[in-house]
């Protein structure tokens, strides 16, 4: 049997067992005198009985699926007499006897792969037939368990609550694995890059140029892995964005949550979060061929040198970018300033915007950073405006003018096109998305602290 | 409104009158026309056929009041009555809720309260409110104080602003337990603490007036006796207006009683006179607790 037609059984079996355990339930309370002399709802009953009858069978359905393959190569290999002894010697033999099995190999056909081919085609009739069989009977089985477990006195609520937090608890550890995972695969990279290049070379080293040598006689790539410069860069063109969006986003929060109206308000704030919307790629060739030509003649035009690619057009940009994050998040912390505050700066004889500036924007403050903080991150995790309009050359400046680059540019410059992923020019961009993975996770613990801090602020 | 509707409101009130019984008093009477002494000689603050709407709905139906000098006047009356919307309107604290309307005539010391060349920030400084709800600032107890004589710039020295501060919380009854603490949040002082910190922080403007809004509604007995304290010894100075659902808060602490229902200004009159021998039946069925 197919795997989906057999998932459809089990469904099926599964609303057969949630109604018939809800009907036996209502049974039983009507020859009681009513619902309430149950222990628990009949709906629970149901439940309690389904997740007997469903969970299981798909746990074991799952493990099937997962291990079923390595087992049937296993048998299969462990059929044949004679057997290379390097993995990939087994890996193509056993490809070979796939394809047979198939009905499409190319090359010679010999009867001892023909026989693996065939053992190969049973044990796969059979494990399918297996499986259905056994998942079928688990369900049958557990669901008739519990329905005759099954009585007024069960208290189905409390086991079928302690199922569904056990689910909730697992989905929460699948966000939690996932993160512990990737940052383990980033940093055994990591680890790699760092037995060919010295940890202090690469934080302190001042230059970036992430050629290796091929072969050894070779000119001018000798290989330089200082990071310096891509963390200058990333930082200057971070704050030239901070610049932008703190203050305006700041100040349009100030003007929805203070002195629009309602109406205004209303339409104004999607508004401006449909800047959040524009996909990044949009502002990448936004700045590349409108801002960054438009700096170059302006540079150009009061004598100063600007490349065409500059820190300054693609801080911009970004800065226009995250101006919602700024403003949408300062937004909701100063409409949370309580009213009471505003009426007693009001009653003391506070014009509207000292009332603001001495005790709103004050109180909410730490909401404020906490919200700026956040941007911040999204500012140094940001890639296609910077790719786009500020270069890949990296140069150690401070002059916004010319042309930079940051961490997650050259994280993708190196992983893009064909590489060995054992060199180090390659290993470079995981030690560089370690290095952007702790920092930003530092500026969101301070993001957090600042908030919960911000959070016992009036109560 | 029109003498039709009028009619029709009322015999529509008097049917519901008879179905509700103990509450018959309060509808069938005629709450049209205040009884009792609404004005007197000098005003501090003077009130004449003041309407006020939210929206399509009107609060307040004309309601004419003088406060005078030294003086503290009560507010008492049902939940909804209009007291602190009608309250509100003295420093113009209505102006921040939308859709709201004030009509009539107001004024402070002759000086009209409401108008298009009326500068509220003056105002209010001249009338000075405490709410409801403790409100200090989450800042230090000296900023609070402070807070006030410094958007006025009434003191330019430092040494002046301490003065203010130390003498405001004095007056409060504050100084002595707070003097060791002023740079401590006011936000961690208790609610009845907080709530004296609210007035100092109103007194340290020298209002002329002081409203204040059920300024005893959060507190417990003894920091409540604590405050009606207060408004007797700040009554030397002051204008005061205070709204309350206590009777005896406002038998204890006011000079004379105003009683509003459902947005009409039933009787003013002396405390005792109100609280002894009410001249209107609605004053009487609230204070006897028939209704209310």
């Amino acid at each position: 049997m197919q795997t989906p037609t057999l998932l459809a059984l089990l469904l099926l079996l599964v609303l057969a067992v949630y109604g018939t355990g809800f009907s036996r339930a209502l049974g039983a309370a009507r020859s009681l005198g009513g619902v309430r002399n149950l222990a628990s709802l009949p709906s629970y009953y149901g439940l309690f009985a389904a997740l007997w009858c469903g969970l299981p069978a798909l746990l074991l359905l799952g493990a099937w699926i997962a291990f079923d393959d390595a087992v049937i190569r296993a048998m299969v290999l462990g059929s044949l007499p004679d057997k290379p002894d390097t993995p990939s010697g087994q890996n193509l033999l056993y490809a070979q006897i796939q394809n047979l099995s198939a009905g499409h190999l190319i090359g010679e056909k010999t009867p001892q792969l023909q026989s693996a081919a065939d053992y190969l085609n049973r044990l796969r009739h059979n494990s399918s037939n297996l499986q259905a069989f056994l998942s079928l009977t688990l369900a049958v089985g557990l669901a008739a368990f519990a329905l005759l477990r099954c009585s007024p006195k069960l208290c189905a609520r409390e086991k079928v609550e302690k199922v569904l937090r056990a689910i909730l608890v697992a989905c929460a550890c699948a966000a939690i694995f996932t993160t512990v995972g990737i940052l383990l695969s980033v940093l055994f990279e990591s680890l790699r890059f760092f037995q060919s290049v010295p940890v202090s070379e690469f934080l302190f080293g001042l230059h970036w140029s992430p050629q290796m040598a091929l072969r050894a006689d070779q000119v001018g790539s000798s290989g330089a892995f200082g990071a310096v410069p891509l963390f200058t860069g990333t930082l200057m063109v971070s704050a030239i964005a901070m610049f932008v969006a703190v203050p305006v986003g700041l100040m349009a929060a100030i003007y929805l949550a203070e002195y629009a109206s309602r109406r205004v308000r209303a339409l104004a704030k999607p508004i401006l979060e449909i800047l959040a919307g524009v996909p990044t790629v949009v502002y990448g060739f936004f700045a590349a061929l409108t801002v960054a030509p438009f700096i170059r003649d302006l540079a150009t035009s009061v004598g100063l040198q600007a490349s065409s690619e500059s820190a300054l057009a693609a801080g911009l940009v970004m800065g226009i970018m995250i101006i919602p994050f700024v403003s949408s998040l300062s937004d909701d912390v100063i409409n949370a300033v309580p009213q009471s505050l505003r009426d007693g700066a009001l009653g003391l004889g506070s014009t509207r915007s000292e009332t603001v500036r001495k005790v709103v924007i004050p109180a909410a403050l730490p909401g404020i950073v906490g919200g700026v903080l956040l941007a911040v991150s999204r500012a140094i995790g940001e890639t296609m405006i910077v790719v786009m309009a500020a270069g890949l050359a990296a140069n150690l400046t401070a002059n916004p003018l010319e042309s930079v680059t940051t961490v997650t540019v050259q994280i993708v410059t190196l992983l893009v096109g064909d590489q060995e992923f054992d060199s180090p020019k390659t290993l470079a961009a995981f030690a560089l998305g370690l290095m952007l993975f702790i920092s930003t996770l530092v500026l969101n613990f301070i993001a957090l602290h600042v908030v919960k801090k911000y959070r016992e602020q009036y109560d | 409104m029109s003498t039709m509707t009028l009619d029709a409101s009322a015999r529509t009130e008097a049917a519901q009158a008879e179905l509700l019984g103990v509450e018959s008093v309060a509808h069938s009477a005629e709450v049209r026309k205040t009884v009792g002494r609404p004005f007197i000689e000098i005003a501090k603050l003077r009130m004449r056929d003041v309407n006020v709407c939210y929206g399509e709905i009107q609060a307040i139906h004309s309601v004419s009041l003088d406060i005078g000098c030294n003086e503290v006047v009560a507010m008492i009356g049902p939940s909804g009555c209009g007291k602190s919307t009608f309250l509100r309107c003295l420093n113009r604290m209505n102006d921040t809720i939308e859709g709201c309307r004030v009509e009539g005539e107001l004024s402070l010391d002759g000086e009209p309260i409401y108008g298009p060349k009326v500068d509220v920030v003056p105002l209010r400084a001249r009338v000075g409110m405490v709410f409801q709800k403790p409100n200090p600032f989450p800042k230090s107890i000296y900023e609070n104080v402070a807070y006030g004589p410094k958007i006025h710039g009434i003191a330019s020295r430092r040494a002046e602003l301490d003065e203010i501060v130390e003498n405001s919380l004095h007056r409060a009854g504050l100084w002595n337990e707070v003097k060791d603490r002023l740079n401590k949040p006011g936000t961690g002082l208790s609610g009845g603490q907080q709530q004296r910190l609210c007035i100092a922080r109103a007194i340290a403007v020298s209002p002329e007036v002081i409203l204040m809004d059920e300024p005893c509604s959060a507190l417990d007995p003894i920091a409540t006796a604590r405050i009606e304290e207060l408004i007797d010894e700040l009554r030397a100075n002051y204008t005061i207006a205070i709204v309350t659902h206590s009777m005896q808060q406002a038998a204890r602490v006011s000079q004379r009683t105003a009683y509003f229902h459902l947005g009409h200004l039933v009787e003013v009159n002396d405390t005792e006179t109100v609280f002894t021998n009410p001249e209107h039946e609605l004053t009487e069925a609230y204070i006897t607790g028939r209704f209310g």
